[in-house]
């Protein structure tokens, strides 16, 4: 199909294109919903029949840093939104200025995960053969990132919870490959996501965007709105459910 | 018997008449319907044959009433062929009282089976004609499904749970049993034969020769292995209720609701002491997941079934009171 | 319509789709709704006699109680590539990739699918999902049944199960994109006048399929890349060896699974739509009943997915509850065959191919809906689950229904497609071979379902073998009767007569642009005033509509011009 200027040739006007792609992200993200459903819904089973593995694996994920990550793509919503009213009023400077701060905030989130998922590493909490979840308790020396506190009271909760379930380790590596399947899935979301938003941004430098054409933002954002919605899911489930009860 | 093309299998248990008679039914009903359907479009086809190349067919759009019709009549139908269907199941799922129970363990790919007395078979199933035999199931690997056609029931082999099924032989005779829950290379040769015998032959070949130990009496030394006996007194003062006469018995429970202490309640007691307290004992019991074999469950929960004639202590059984009273 | 005896006899349009450009790039990237249907014709017809081979195997096999040629796991890979053959890479995307895809924009009088690109992408998506099951199937096999029913397939199997799970993930999201396309579609790109119930009902019945692929398909992608998982990294969440749970494998499965049933029967029940309306010459009996019966099963096929799990030992009342739900996903069925019955009293009705398709529908549909009421019924499914019955009910359904509704619509679009007709007698005889041969293979198995031999079986007892000898011989017949259609149908493709615009003539816009259409399929935009599958106002047909009917404002009164 041909394209004439901003309209394909598959379409009669911009605003039935526009209509068209809207509809059409929004049909996506009800697949998402779904698809993020499958396995929330498998962790939340398992939540409930192996109570005390999953809480204690919510007990040894670091509260601050998912906290300071929630706050962080929420901040990247924020601007992205920006973005897309910018493009709307066509203030095109604005529209560089706040993709640019979405693309940083979403790097900031990378980051943070990376530290998160790197930490985990090191204490024997990635599914597989080397998963231990008496590790650090163990081998303090080992994982000296861990305050004194924080260490005598994982321990503490360890032995009450080893106590009520002896095959506590092969449960909290079920927490734990549901942790990291959602959280991984999540990233993907996120990587696909700043590959969009680079797209943008290269588009906005090019002065593309304005009051006439903006679906791309327009659409963009709605993505980028759902995927930090699923870590407004996500949070509460892997991190804040019954944490230190 | 020997027809050349043959249909039914033998009506061999109690269920086989009904499910048959359910099956009959709904063969006439869909058959008047099939019948019909097809006597009108041959109808019409002939009827209707297009008389002259550019003829066109009326001008019609439909027919709200005949639209109706046509919707409540075959959803009254199926309405009550569904009564009748969840009749036959729900009879079948909840097993009467006082059956004849089996143990039955399938693993990739062969059925052991266990007699209440002990005794163990291999792909071979003996039980006494008009008397209810209750098969409670477990897999050692994959799911499995146990099926009897002339019985005309079956039940998934689930790893990690168990299932029951329950059923009365009316007819003495030799009977296929299969696997028909697809389990691997050989599925389809993992099946035998169940004989249907008459109570005297079937006493008999019971005490016939068999060095198996009987399940209960290795559900007792597993009770005192496992120190179970420390909690769980016979008296009623232990820390954790006495199991004397607890098994089909209502268990009153911490939240104030109660539960039937079936097979079912035994295992996930065992294996998940937490998911149900009972009234005025505290959550002390440690999990046995990992730590007990599908066997030693089997084992266990025939002996807690061989405490259900012992004298129940007046404190401390954790039955619920109105049928500690009818005791 | 083949004794047009006035006039030129038709020539082939000078310019159209498939001529505009040439060259093995122009199709590979080609952004056309019509080219991307001829591809996905290419590729699903492989997949299909990939699948037909396998079946002809298993049929081979079980001629004798002891199995004639295949070792237990080569026979257990030959059903498991069966099942995965057919119902992934064949049924789901066989009508709605294919005449879905080269008709809803025709019928709705659009230039393309709203996501050309898009649409381009999943056949790719496709294509890339069967290479890893087809290499699965070459490396190791796989030997799991298309269920793959944990732990078996997660832990337990010695079997290709990663790359063949892999494949058909990765082919779920070519279903998930065609689904998108078409609802967008279906909202924003109908042509002026085109209102929802002006919408031929083989775009309804996409409708309701798009739903069921856009809301089924995610959860089943989900579970296969957990299972995957769970192959590969032995993750646990469905082995119960550490503390998973198979069952919950199963909800999910068929969560998606069931509704694919729907997804393979919905559109063909749109072809069959279609096609009794254009050789009765009548309006569809009860067009809004139909329009919402589609609607209907595609909500309700998603309330009854444990129906496949009543003997797992689910909760006895989760069971009766599902089995009510199941008995009513029956009726909207039956008031479909309810008003296709009706469209033909009072019709003039031809026996063209593909009307013949339609009665083969009709009947073999109708066995394979009825049967569906003895495993809804609990009391009886105790007995016949897991057994040949079942085999034989979805075969009723699968093959009998919506294989007969894609050869129906193939054969009545054939000449809009490639602007050439099929040989008429031949095909004729080809869908007779296809409806005996069908029933030869599949009837007798309904009846080892009540003697009660389980599927899934590479050996038997041997009071088994008279209705497997039976079955064996009806499908060498039917494989005749599939393999005659490919071989006709391709060489009318060259070689075929010239159709014409609209040789039966039928009412739909696909039928007012020429044979085979521009890659803008029309000239100028439609506008449409009438009703779908009005012959009575529409003079530019060319029918005798009797004096007095039709509407006067649209047709003069004589209806003859």
């Amino acid at each position: 199909m041909h394209r004439t200027g901003a309209l394909y040739g598959q379409f009669k006007t911009l605003e039935q294109q526009k209509d068209t792609a809207t509809l059409g992200m929004w049909i996506f993200l009800v697949t998402e919903v779904m698809f993020f459903g499958g396995i929330m819904l498998a962790y939340t089973i398992n939540r409930h029949t192996y109570f005390h593995a999953f809480a204690m694996g919510s007990n040894t994920l670091s509260l601050g840093l998912g906290g300071f990550n929630t706050v962080v793509l929420l901040a990247s919503s924020f601007t992205m939104a920006m973005a897309v009213w910018s493009s709307q009023t066509s203030r095109k400077r604005l529209i560089t200025l706040f993709l640019s701060l979405t693309i940083l905030l979403g790097f900031v989130f990378f980051g943070v995960k990376y530290v998160e998922y790197a930490q985990k590493f090191h204490h024997h909490l990635v599914p597989g053969k080397n998963f231990d979840i008496f590790y650090c308790v163990n081998n303090p020396t080992k994982c000296e990132d861990i305050d004194a506190a924080d260490m005598a009271k994982e321990k503490e909760e360890l032995e009450v919870a080893a106590k009520a379930d002896p095959d506590l380790n092969a449960h909290a590596q079920l927490y734990y490959s549901a942790y990291f399947g959602m959280t991984g899935l999540h990233a993907l979301h996120m990587v696909i996501g700043a590959g969009l938003l680079f797209w943008l941004l290269k588009e906005s430098v090019a002065g593309k965007f304005n009051a006439e054409w903006n679906n791309p933002v327009d659409i963009v954002g709605l993505y980028w709105h759902f995927v930090d919605i699923v870590w407004i899911y996500l949070f509460p489930l892997l991190y804040l459910i019954d944490r230190h009860k | 018997m020997q027809s050349p093309l043959p249909t039914f299998p033998d009506q061999a248990s109690n269920f086989a008449g009904n499910v048959d008679a359910l099956f009959s039914f709904i063969l006439m009903t869909t058959l008047f319907f099939a019948v019909l359907v097809t006597v009108l479009i041959i109808f019409a086809a002939f009827k209707f044959r297009r008389r002259s190349e550019k003829e066109v067919g009326d001008d019609v759009h439909g027919n709200n009433a005949l639209e109706v019709g046509w919707t409540l009549i075959p959803t009254i139908i199926a309405i009550g062929i569904f009564a009748w269907g969840a009749a036959i199941y729900v009879n079948y799922r909840i097993a009467p009282k006082d059956t004849l129970d089996i143990y039955a363990v399938g693993k990739q790919w062969m059925w052991k089976l266990q007699q209440p007395n002990g005794r163990k078979e291999i792909n071979e199933l003996h039980i006494p004609l008009n008397r209810d035999v209750k098969l409670i199931l477990g897999s050692e690997d994959v799911i499995h499904n146990f099926y009897v056609p002339a019985f005309r029931v079956k039940m998934d082999v689930v790893p990690g749970r168990y299932n029951t099924m329950w059923f009365r032989p009316i007819k003495t005779g030799k009977y296929h049993f299969f696997c028909s829950q697809y389990c691997g290379t050989n599925h389809a040769v993992m099946g035998g034969w169940v004989t249907v015998m008459d109570p005297a032959e079937y006493a008999a070949w019971l005490s016939g020769e068999s060095g198996d130990v009987n399940p209960a009496a290795a559900g007792e030394r597993l009770f005192t292995q496992f120190a179970c006996n420390t909690c769980h007194l016979a008296n009623g003062t232990g820390r954790a209720p006495s199991l004397n006469g607890v098994f089909g018995a209502n268990v009153l429970l911490a939240d104030g609701s109660t539960v039937v202490a079936d097979e079912a309640y035994i295992r996930e007691s065992i294996l998940q002491p937490k998911a149900k307290i009972v009234a005025g004992y505290q959550p002390v019991m440690p999990t046995f997941q990992g730590l007990v074999t599908e066997e030693q469950i089997l084992n266990l929960t025939a002996y807690i079934k061989s405490l259900q004639s012992q004298p129940v202590p007046a404190k401390g059984a954790g039955i619920a009171p109105s049928s500690a009273g009818k005791k | 319509m083949r004794e047009q005896t006035t006039g030129p006899a038709p020539q082939l349009p000078e310019k159209h789709y498939l001529n505009a450009t040439y060259g093995i790039r122009s199709w590979l990237l080609t952004t056309d709704h019509k080219r991307i249907a001829l591809l996905y014709l290419a590729s699903v017809t492989f997949f299909f006699f990939v699948g037909g081979f396998f079946a002809m195997m298993i049929r081979l096999h079980l001629l004798t109680p002891s199995g004639l040629l295949l070792t237990p796991d080569q026979y257990n890979r030959m059903f498991t590539m069966h099942g995965v053959a057919m119902v992934f890479f064949f049924l789901i995307p066989s009508i709605p990739a294919v005449m879905g895809n080269f008709l809803i924009p025709l019928m709705i009088g659009a230039k393309d699918l709203a996501f050309p690109k898009i649409n381009l992408l999943s056949w790719y998506v496709y294509v890339v999902g069967g290479m890893f099951t087809l290499w699965a199937m070459i490396n190791g096999g796989l030997d799991t049944g298309w269920t793959f029913y944990t732990p078996l397939s997660t832990v337990y199997s010695n079997s290709a199960v990663a790359p063949a799970v892999v494949g058909v993930f990765i082919t779920g999201f070519s279903s998930i994109l065609t689904g998108l396309n078409f609802l967008v579609t279906v909202h924003t790109m109908r042509a002026p006048g085109m209102t929802w119930f002006r919408l031929p009902l083989f775009v309804w019945a996409h409708y309701a399929t798009s739903i069921v692929m856009i809301l089924g398909t995610p959860v089943i992608a989900i579970t296969l890349g957990l299972a995957a998982m769970e192959r590969v990294f032995g993750l646990g969440f469905f082995n119960p060896a550490m503390g998973g749970d198979p069952i919950l494998f199963q909800h999910l499965f068929w969560f998606y699974s069931h509704p694919a049933v729907y997804i393979m029967i919905l559109p063909a029940m749109g072809v069959i739509s279609e096609l009794i309306p254009t050789f009765a010459r009548k309006r569809l009996f009860g067009y809004h009943f139909v329009a919402a019966a589609s609607l209907a099963i595609a909500v309700i096929g998603f309330l009854v997915w444990t129906h496949h799990m009543f003997l797992t030992g689910q909760s006895t009342y989760a069971a009766v509850a599902f089995s009510f739900l199941t008995f009513i996903v029956a009726i909207p069925s039956a008031i479909k065959t309810f008003n296709w019955t009706a469209t033909l009293f009072g019709g003039s009705i031809s026996f063209d191919t593909p009307m013949l398709y339609a009665f083969g529908f009709l009947g073999l549909f109708l066995v394979g809906g009825l049967t569906g009421l003895f495993l809804g019924a609990l009391g009886v499914d105790i007995n016949i689950h897991d057994t040949y019955f079942v085999v034989a009910h979805f075969h009723y359904i699968m093959v009998g229904g919506a294989v007969m509704g894609y050869l129906g619509g193939l054969h009545f679009w054939w000449p809009k497609i490639t602007g050439r007709m099929y040989p008429e007698w031949l095909a004729r005889i080809a869908a007779f071979t296809l409806f005996i041969g069908f029933n030869f293979t599949f009837f007798p198995q309904f009846i080892l379902g009540i003697m009660g031999m389980p599927r899934r079986y590479h050996t038997y007892p041997p009071e088994f073998q008279i209705y497997n000898v039976m079955s064996t011989a009806g499908a060498s017949i039917l494989a005749i009767g599939y393999l005659l259609p490919m071989v006709y149908l391709t060489w009318a493709a060259f070689y075929g007569k010239v159709a014409g615009d609209n040789p039966w003539p039928a009412t739909g816009l696909e039928w007012k642009t020429q044979s085979p259409p521009l890659t803008e399929n029309f000239d100028v935009t439609p506008v449409v005033t009438w009703e779908a599958y009005d012959f009575h106002n529409r003079p530019d047909l060319g029918l005798d509509v009797p004096a007095g009917k039709g509407s006067p404002v649209v047709a003069p009164a004589h209806g003859d011009d």
